[in-house]
């Protein structure tokens, strides 16, 4: 089994030259630290940047740089500044290559949750529909079960929609999957000591899994 | 003869009405309108519609007016991170309006560009979607929104020059030049106020022509939310 710093680390894997990226809050964040060095990429911050550099040190902390999670940041030299609107026109507008987002549940179909637990307090969903709306390729960073053991992996979404059919691969702390167009879920990988059986048991919707389907490589 | 400077916070939202819809500049507590909230705390005006991307924290930003019960209503796309708007939502005190943040933005945007509604994918699907029209284009399907506007619009730059002309700085900018352009009365608070001629035509974020006052805020704390930093290796 994963934790988080390793479906970061898997997550990176899956960053290619060049691309524009939208990273969210929490994992996905943790992504940016371990893309390769040789790899050139510029993250899209959804509150008017492009151009998300390191956390700044001590003495470069500016309240007029923040990224979405409301985190201090620091700009890389070629940066660009804009605002709300234009933020999330070039994401409507497809110019994002990849949108990497965490997720409470992904059905078969590529449907995601990850806004609203009804009954507890409901934070709003921010940029999410926006981004799943629109994203050429979005990959979901998750843990493959609850707490409690329940699978996140459905048939059906049981939680409010965030949207529909648009999650293309899913990194969780057992295994890597993809979305099929048609519907079902593909094991591509297990996580170092998962067994295909137990990524059967912990996916509730649809899967096609081979059982030579290789363990992950990370480094 | 244009006039739009006035002489501090309170000059500036003197006329706004109890029940008015405003709209208020920032993304978290970055770029907001430190002076005028605190004007509006002090002046005690009641029944506010907040249109703004968040709602502050309990004891910064639109926070400090909910807690004092100043606001109606607030129509945002996030408002985590605040306990006592936790409190007012669940109490029913408070009514909230969540939409998704590009949709703000381009509600927002339309309302300053004359644009009565558009089409955007977010939200197809979801719960956002309930009651609005919907139109297929090119095979996909889209919902109808429709442009925000306000009575009166609050928003912060960096700099500004007396004809009302603004320059913002970072990720302060967010949704402050559309709201500057959404509003009936513009009231834009700056760090720096200087003369026309003084700031380079090239670089003004938002033309005068959509903001009707302007003052130096002063003070301004420009807090911070979540202070990360790194070590020097």
């Amino acid at each position: 089994m994963l934790d988080k710093i390793g479906i970061a680390k898997r997550i990176a894997q899956e960053v290619r030259d060049g691309m524009y990226i939208n990273l969210g809050i929490g994992i996905p964040t943790l992504v940016a630290n371990y893309i390769p060095k040789d790899i050139h990429v510029i993250l899209q911050s959804e509150n008017g940047l492009l151009g998300i550099g390191p956390f700044p040190t001590e003495d470069k902390v500016d309240p007029d740089l923040i990224n979405a999670g409301k985190q201090t940041i620091t700009m890389v030299p070629g940066s660009a500044l804009f605002s709300s609107a234009e933020s999330f026109g070039m994401i409507r507008s497809g110019k994002v290559d990849l949108t990497i987002l965490g997720a409470m549940e992904v059905s078969e179909d590529g449907d995601i949750a990850n806004w609203k637990v009804p009954g507890k307090m409901v934070k709003g969903m921010g940029g999410a529909m926006d981004l799943v709306a629109s994203a050429k390729n979005i990959i979901v960073a998750m843990q493959h079960c609850s707490k409690d053991g329940a699978s996140k992996l459905l048939k059906k979404c049981t939680l409010p929609i965030t949207g529909l059919k648009c999650v293309k691969r899913i990194v969780t702390d057992m295994a890597v999957l993809e979305v099929l167009p048609g519907g079902g879920f593909r094991l591509l990988e297990r996580a170092p000591g998962v067994t295909v059986d137990q990524v059967r048991k912990a996916t509730a919707g649809r899967l096609e899994a081979h059982d030579d389907v290789p363990e992950m490589r990370l480094q | 003869m244009i006039h739009k400077v006035v002489k501090n916070a309170d000059d500036a939202i003197r006329d706004i009405p109890d029940n008015a819809t405003l709209m208020v500049g920032g993304f978290g507590l970055s770029g907001i309108p430190e002076n005028c909230l605190a004007a509006l705390l002090r002046k005690g005006t009641k029944g506010l519609t907040c249109i703004s991307n968040n709602a502050g924290v309990d004891d910064f930003g639109i926070g400090l007016l909910l807690k004092t019960h100043q606001v109606r209503k607030m129509i945002s796309s996030y408002v985590g991170e605040n306990e006592e708007f936790e409190r007012q939502l669940l109490s029913g005190e408070l009514e909230v309006e969540l939409i998704p943040q590009g949709t703000l933005a381009e509600r927002i945007r339309a309302g300053g560009a004359g644009i009565p509604a558009f089409f955007t994918p977010a939200g197809v699907g979801t719960e956002v979607a309930e009651g609005k029209e919907t139109r297929t284009f090119e095979g996909k399907v889209y919902l109808m929104e429709r442009w925000l506007r306000a009575d009166y619009s609050l928003v912060k730059a960096w700099k500004g020059d007396t004809l009302g002309n603004l320059i913002y700085r970072g990720t302060a900018r967010n949704f402050n030049p559309m709201m500057a352009a959404a509003g009936t009365i513009t009231i834009a608070e700056v760090e720096e106020l200087v003369q026309p001629g003084e700031l380079d035509p090239n670089t003004i974020h938002t033309p005068g022509i959509y903001v009707h006052r302007i003052f130096k805020g002063s003070n301004y704390e420009k807090r911070i939310e979540q202070r990360t930093v790194r070590s020097i290796r």
